[in-house]
């Protein structure tokens, strides 16, 4: 609608094609009304049922326009089935962070109405930076993602970490995003054109990177601004902060949704505005990459918190991904969003299971919190023990078929090297995952931990909950144990039979014409 | 009943999910009657497996994951069917021990062992049977996961820190071999039009000599560590020492094998030039890990380690087996395999029984004297000891007499080293018999003789040594074909064989 208003001759607009951005805002708007409403059932159960409604519609469209491949709103967005998967992607890491929120402590006091709004407004943002093929819509998408999680990771307002991992995000986010318009300014200034297509067309002629500070300093200055959104090393020292403070489910939404969401913009901005340079860019992002493995896994050893841990990982699996934007080809960016939607649910199997033990112990995301799973809580020490293996890479798990991708985009692209990177990356990080299943098979449950868990919630959580008395114990919490065994099934099936994804994803890698 | 290697290849794990969703008393006998079905299983191929074909028999070949050329293709021939047979018989063995085992601790989940149980004969198997590199690579590193858990939850002392040692060490290599693997379907295909990983299609591409040297040292860092041979051998003194029994017996009597076929299987066939090249470089850790295996396993007096240093020198012998690049090495490798795993199983059942006279201790200082008292057990473990120690008459003297007669005829000095460690084994063997069951008595020993039922796990084991021992024909008739067209040169006749001609060694005269 924006760009339309903003268009003199008033371009056509395709509204089936946007239909699925329509229904995550028209969901954000009404759920934001709605919210105003005083009954409790509304704000409680309505509000967070109709946010599911909203997203599962737009899942729902998407599926429905799967085959379409143009351009909208005058070429601002592109609809082809990478912005179609990865929209798939975000409404069910969407659903899922809804459901996991379901009976948090962070919608309540957010009020559930500007809480699952600016959930859905964010998704929205997602969506408009996968499919944005202009360097104006990019920054807009990436803007419309980014600040309303500012907002979301300070909603637990009386937790002073929660405030903190808001403000930080805030503060660095806002640096990454100066440094991206910035890098975005410079990339126009030395094309001339805005519109990926233009300026492919511009660089197809020119003498690549290296004969044009501008167009090197634009596109070194881009790649640090998404750097630090996908959380490539070494921009990426906010991670474990902010992923440490900010409340459980949102943690969970960051981890797999901004991460697809930035590489999703990474894959276009870069395998189809900057494809005739790949040889340019290639090296030095296999660099970052490189590093981002080993930074990551390094820094995830010493962790004792399951928030930082996995910040951690997903710094080291952001390099893995950035294997398959290094080498520039259909199979590497077939790798890339196999890997993505890999990643999204080995992590909610893990993340629903660490909403669960924060409810249920007094250890909070302490590893220690897991002591014993296994004889206490089988429901949840399967997903998260398999949610680790696959991390880690086991076979018969989906994330082995996605690092065996990986490894084979970039052995296919001449990056041996950097297959070799990714494998003494999945070394390192055997040392902290199964540093996790051990705690859960192999460590008995402590037992004034699970003697102080039965008795200390009324006392302790009112403060902060208001008042509510359902939110801890074992029974409370059917969905979110729901969450962490359907993801966990997932990871499993999708490690057996991964044709289906395959298929999914092909599309995807014609879509963008590479070779 | 149909003989679908696929219907082996699962009924172990499908067992184990299944005795985990009913109730806990049923898994044991659920597992039992699994391995049970699969050692049947595993007769009938022997029994029906066509010896003078040297091809692929049963095959399974259906496309699993097109989009990365990975195929699920299973098959037997003379490389896998004894270690196989091997698989079978030592689960069923181990399994029907592990009923009346019991663990260190009380944190005891009888269905869960049992589901880890089936979970690690299924992959074994699926390693072992798999025709495709990529399929091979994935059962490989899958068996590492159940082992993980069994050590880990029902070990012994230091438990966790040995499983996460063993687990990690041996991952290391087996992530470089994923590597390696990719790049072996891969830069094959160049100039070809499909990535393809089956073994069938490998075998008609062939690698450039400096690319097949990186890839085989990967490879060669996996199987070397998983075995293990002497210098990647050091998770194996705690990881012995801490894993139950059982599933030691399992872990030392099977997976080490199923890392010196990986040689057989992929080293050899696919990377016939850098095999070559390094030949001298594997001989020479092969004689290592014969040296100090020998040397160690007769200083130690731990009796589980003296088991694993004699292991790694048993190892050594497959391995100079393997590169001696001819057909007696690989027949005497591949016979000694089975040997191996016949022998080490039963050693490490006497082991227990012989620690539980000896008041729980498992050092050889503490035991001796039971002789007279237990003059059963004495006689098998006695058996056991001369299989070990390769007597002739025994089916290791037939083994390790092939070995070595094929590494004489490529590598002479290295062979005659090599035979000492024959003279070796007869040393740390009768220490170990002697010190455990003569000698003076233990301070906390009490004789006893064993039980009806511990002698339903031991007799058959000894049954099957003496057997092997008495008609080791049986089982080399079997592999010949399939040796052989391994080490022919490579004419165009044999290009419809699966296992392709691998060694550049002229042909045995």
């Amino acid at each position: 609608m924006m760009f339309a208003a903003s268009t003199i001759a008033g371009p056509e607009i395709d509204w089936a094609g946007l239909s699925p951005l329509i229904a995550v805002f028209a969901g954000a708007l009404f759920v934001l009304m709605l919210g105003l409403l005083r009954s409790r059932a509304v704000r409680e159960i309505l509000v967070p049922s109709l946010s599911i409604v909203s997203l599962a519609v737009a899942g729902g469209l998407s599926v429905w326009q799967w085959g379409e491949r143009t351009d909208l709103l005058a070429g601002a967005l592109r609809l082809d089935e990478l912005t179609l998967v990865l929209t798939l992607l975000f409404c069910v890491a969407g659903i899922a962070t809804v459901v996991l929120s379901w009976r948090h402590v962070a919608p309540r006091e957010a009020a559930h109405g500007e809480y699952h709004a600016l959930l859905l407004t964010s998704i929205a943002g997602m969506i408009v930076l996968v499919a944005a093929q202009n360097l104006v819509s990019v920054f807009l998408g990436f803007e419309l993602l980014s600040i309303p999680l500012y907002v979301l990771c300070a909603t637990e307002m009386r937790r002073a970490s929660s405030l903190e991992s808001g403000l930080k995000y805030l503060v660095v986010g806002s640096v990454g995003s100066a440094t991206l318009l910035y890098g975005l300014a410079f990339v126009y200034g030395a094309t001339g054109a805005t519109d990926f297509a233009a300026i492919a067309a511009v660089l197809g002629t020119g003498g690549g990177l290296a004969s044009d500070p501008l167009l090197l300093t634009g596109v070194a200055l881009t790649i640090v601004g998404l750097g630090f959104k996908a959380s490539v090393a070494p921009f990426h020292q906010w991670t474990p902060d902010v992923y440490e403070g900010a409340p459980t489910p949102i943690t969970a939404f960051m981890a797999v949704a901004t991460k697809a969401a930035a590489f999703g913009v990474i894959l276009r901005l870069f395998d189809v505005a900057l494809i005739d340079v790949s040889l340019d860019w290639g090296p030095p992002l296999a660099a970052l990459a490189a590093l981002t493995i080993v930074v990551g896994n390094v820094g995830a050893l010493g962790q004792s918190s399951l928030k930082r841990l996995l910040a951690y990982s997903s710094v080291a699996q952001a390099g893995y991904m950035l294997a398959g934007v290094v080498v520039a080809s259909r199979l590497g960016l077939q790798a890339t969003v196999f890997y993505l939607a890999v990643y999204l649910v080995m992590n909610l199997a893990a993340f629903a299971v660490i909403v669960a033990r924060e409810r249920d112990t007094p250890l909070g995301d302490d590893i220690s919190s897991l002591n014993g799973l296994g004889a206490t809580r089988p429901m949840l020490a399967w997903p998260m023990t398999i949610a680790m293996l696959a991390l880690a890479g086991f076979p018969a798990t989906a994330g082995f078929i996605g690092k065996f991708y990986l490894i084979d985009a970039a052995v296919d692209g001449s990056y041996a090297w950097l297959a070799v990177f990714i494998v003494v990356g999945s070394m390192i990080s055997l040392a902290y995952y199964l540093k996790v299943i051990a705690a859960i098979w192999m460590r008995p449950a402590e037992e004034d931990a699970s003697a102080e868990l039965a008795l200390p919630p009324p006392a302790a959580e009112p403060v902060l909950s208001g008042g509510s008395d359902e939110a801890t114990g074992a029974r409370a919490q059917g969905e979110v144990v729901g969450v962490a065994v359907l993801f966990g099934a997932l990871t499993i099936v999708l490690g057996v039979v991964p044709s289906p994804l395959f298929n999914l994803v092909r599309d995807a890698g014609e879509a963008l014409g590479l070779l | 009943m149909t003989l679908h290697l696929s219907i082996m290849l699962w009924i172990p794990l499908a067992l184990g999910v299944a005795g985990l969703l009913l109730p806990a008393k049923l898994a044991p006998k659920l597992a039992l009657g699994g391995t049970l079905l699969v050692l049947g299983y595993a007769i009938t191929y022997v029994v029906d497996f066509q010896s003078s074909a040297g091809a692929l028999q049963y095959v399974t070949d259906e496309t699993w994951i097109a989009e990365l050329g990975i195929s699920y293709a299973l098959g037997l021939d003379g490389l896998n069917l004894f270690l196989v047979l091997l698989t079978a018989i030592l689960w069923f063995a181990c399994t029907l021990w592990s009923t009346f085992w019991t663990p260190e601790h009380a944190a005891d989940n009888p269905r869960l062992y049992y589901f880890h149980l089936g979970l690690a004969q299924t992959s074994v198997l699926g390693a072992l049977l798999a025709q495709d590199l990529a399929l091979f690579v994935v059962f490989f590193d899958l068996m590492l996961v159940p082992f993980f858990f069994l050590t880990g939850i029902w070990g012994g002392a230091r438990r966790v820190q040995a499983t996460m040692k063993l687990v990690i060490y041996t991952l290391v290599g087996s992530l470089l071999m994923l590597t390696a693997a990719v790049a072996t379907g891969v830069l094959a295909a160049e100039g070809t039009d499909k990535v393809s990983f089956a073994f069938s299609d490998l075998a008609e591409r062939s690698l450039g000599s400096s690319t097949q040297n990186w890839l085989f040292l990967a490879f060669a860092a996996a199987f070397l560590v998983k075995m293990p041979a002497f210098p990647f051998h050091g998770w194996m003194p705690d990881g012995y020492k801490a894993m139950p029994l059982p599933v030691l017996a399992l872990f030392s009597g099977v997976l080490s094998k199923v890392a010196a076929y990986g040689f057989l299987r992929i080293s050899l066939p696919f990377f016939p030039d850098a095999s070559e090249h390094f030949q001298t470089l594997m001989l020479l850790i092969a004689l290592a890990s014969i040296l100090y295996g020998s040397v160690m396993a007769f200083t130690t007096t731990h009796v589980r380690l003296i088991l694993g240093y004699s292991s790694i020198a048993q190892l050594g012998f497959i391995v100079l087996g393997i590169f001696a690049l001819n057909a007696q090495g690989a027949q005497g490798a591949i016979l000694q395999a089975f040997n191996h795993g016949l022998v080490v199983a039963p050693a490490f059942f006497v082991v227990a029984l012989l620690s539980a006279r000896a008041g729980g201790s498992e050092d050889i200082r503490d035991m001796g004297g039971i002789a007279t008292r237990a003059p059963v057990l004495t006689t098998l473990f006695l058996v056991v000891t001369f299989a070990t120690l390769a007597m002739p008459g025994s089916s290791n003297f037939v083994g390790e007499f092939l070995i070595l007669l094929g590494v004489f005829e490529t590598k002479m000095t290295i062979a005659i080293i090599a035979s000492s460690g024959v003279v070796l084994a007869a040393a740390y063997a009768l220490r170990l018999f002697i010190r455990s069951v003569h000698n003076r008595t233990g301070p906390r020993v009490e004789a006893s003789e064993m039980s009806m039922r511990d002698g339903l796990v031991l007799v058959p084991l000894v049954l099957a040594i003496i057997a092997i021992a008495l008609y080791p024909q049986f089982a080399l008739q079997r592999s010949e074909p399939t040796v052989t067209s391994l080490s022919a040169p490579p004419p165009a006749a044999q290009a419809e064989a699966v296992v392709p001609p691998g060694f550049e060694i002229e042909r045995a005269p």
